[in-house]
């Protein structure tokens, strides 16, 4: 230590800064990887439950070696260029697409103190971060150079755009509730117990939120931007290896992401569901495993919804929808209920 | 009117939605039904069309006549059969290949054949490792029914009566 100290002499300050920063990054990154990891796992057991089978078993116990041998197999297959494609922006791709999946989480706050970043701003951050990574999606679909992923590109991009707006406006009757853009203040708000909680006066736009974040994340039922049945894998088709890894990387990441974010605005974060138990990241934990079984259940369950019906879902419901109950939460705040709604 | 209200209703409660995630909620909890391959095996009927075999009388002496019906009837013609007078003064193969990649398992050869030589077993889980593993000939075929006699033999008795 001394010794490192006088080695950089004046900027020993700002050098612990960052080394101390970065390790409180890879302190988040690490477990939302292995989170990740066993997301997939998670999702093939619950689909495999709801299907009647058992799903993997067989790498180690409960095949909880599986997503190990997995991530093995991608590393070691060879990450295949087409010709036509444009290399730079091939590779650029991905790394678009979990850069912000990833950075996202700087300003999630997991506990009344434990936060990267306590940023003022923080939701207006999340949602420039999660708008960047449809920019990953549209890239990598049109260097590869190849008609499935062109459309898989176009479609997502018409998606992600769609929803935003939607989601946005669910956003904006929390702000109103909470009078803060600060994660924690807004997760401080709902303190009390479960009837505190924003779902409760917010649950339209809870639902229209999470829904959105369905088809924000495009997972099934909204995963026509994949479509395996008719554009075969949509804007990743031409990507193999971990290159395509570091995309079902960033669409589980994202699907944390957006878990997490429906826990802290809707479901109190790491508050307690009663007064009398104390208030701890588990629960922040438990909420969020909770939405996440709730992604792998809509995916066991529901078709492939058709393009135009995504499309009048977006624009013609949800986005009435929202505009509305803000409207209805705007009105009732000036009135003598206006406590429902703190 | 009023069903068109009870119908976005509806639609807007997520009803239906909802009915189908109960169903699938109540698949989670039910009991599995997959068979775990290599420890646990689906049962097989006596009729099963597996691997071939050519089979002895008790005392031996090979069933193939060498009467090629069985040659003639094979629709993907995998069988190839030549024959010869043995020494005794009966017809016996020489020759007798079935090429397992053509075979389609009808069992077609087993129906015609009139002494009950060629059969299909109930083994299914055998493998090639190079081109021509899979190609049998009479030696492989015979040893295939010697070896698995007591359940061939099995296999037809239970058969018997609806032959």
């Amino acid at each position: 230590m001394q010794f490192f100290a006088e080695l950089f002499g004046s900027y020993w300050a700002d050098v612990q800064l960052v080394v101390w920063t970065l390790i409180k990054i890879v302190a988040i990154v690490l477990p939302l990887m292995i989170g990740v990891a066993y997301l997939t796992l998670a999702e093939r057991k619950v689909i495999g439950f709801m299907q009647v089978r058992i799903g993997p078993n067989r790498v180690g116990y409960f095949g909880l070696l599986q997503p190990l041998a997995d991530g093995l197999k991608l590393l070691f297959k060879e990450i295949i260029l087409p010709t036509a494609s444009n290399k730079a922006l091939f590779f650029i791709g991905p790394v678009l697409a979990i850069a912000p999946a990833f950075a996202a989480w700087a300003v999630i706050p997991f506990d009344a103190t434990l936060v990267l970043a306590n940023v003022d701003a923080g939701l207006l951050y999340i949602l420039a971060m999660t708008s960047v990574a449809v920019y990953g999606v549209i890239i990598a679909g049109w260097a590869s150079n190849s008609k499935y992923a062109f459309l898989g590109a176009l479609r997502s991009a018409a998606q992600i755009v769609s929803y935003e707006i939607a989601m946005g406006f669910t956003l904006v009757g929390v702000l109103m509730c909470a009078n803060s853009l600060n994660l924690g203040n807004i997760v401080m708000g709902q303190e009390g117990g479960f009837w505190h909680w924003y779902f409760l006066p917010l649950f339209p736009l809870f639902v229209v939120y999470f829904i959105s974040a369905v088809a924000e994340t495009n997972r099934a039922p909204f995963d026509v931007a994949e479509g395996e049945s008719e554009i075969v894998a949509g804007f990743h088709v031409e990507y193999s290896g971990m290159a395509f890894a570091v995309f079902f990387l960033a669409e589980y990441a994202n699907m944390m992401l957006v878990s997490m974010l429906a826990a802290l605005m809707f479901l109190g974060g790491w508050l307690s569901p009663v007064p009398f138990l104390p208030d701890s990241i588990l629960w922040l934990l438990a909420k969020v495993a909770f939405l996440l079984f709730l992604f792998l259940w809509f995916r066991a369950t529901f078709p492939r919804y058709r393009y135009d019906q995504i499309m009048r879902l977006g624009w013609k419901v949800f986005i009435p929808i929202t505009l509305v109950w803000i409207v209805v939460v705007g009105a009732m705040m000036q009135t003598q209920w206006a406590y429902l709604f703190h | 009117m009023l069903n068109s209200i009870k119908n976005t209703l509806g639609s807007l409660m997520l009803v239906e939605m909802l009915k189908g995630m109960a169903l699938t909620g109540r698949y989670f909890f039910a009991k599995k039904i997959t068979i775990q391959y290599p420890e646990e095996r689906t049962p097989q009927s006596n009729r099963f069309r597996g691997l071939h075999a050519l089979r002895r009388y008790p005392n031996g002496e090979e069933r193939c006549i060498a009467c090629k019906l069985c040659e003639a009837v094979c629709p993907a013609m995998a069988i190839t059969i030549e024959s010869d007078q043995r020494e005794d003064g009966t017809r016996r193969t020489t020759r007798y290949d079935i090429d397992l990649t053509k075979c389609i398992f009808c069992g077609f050869c087993e129906e015609s054949c009139p002494v009950d030589s060629i059969v299909e077993t109930r083994i299914f889980d055998y493998h090639g490792e190079q081109r021509g593993d899979l190609l049998y000939t009479k030696q492989m075929l015979l040893e295939v029914g010697d070896k698995y006699e007591a359940q061939i033999a099995e296999d037809r008795a239970q058969d018997k009566v609806y032959r």
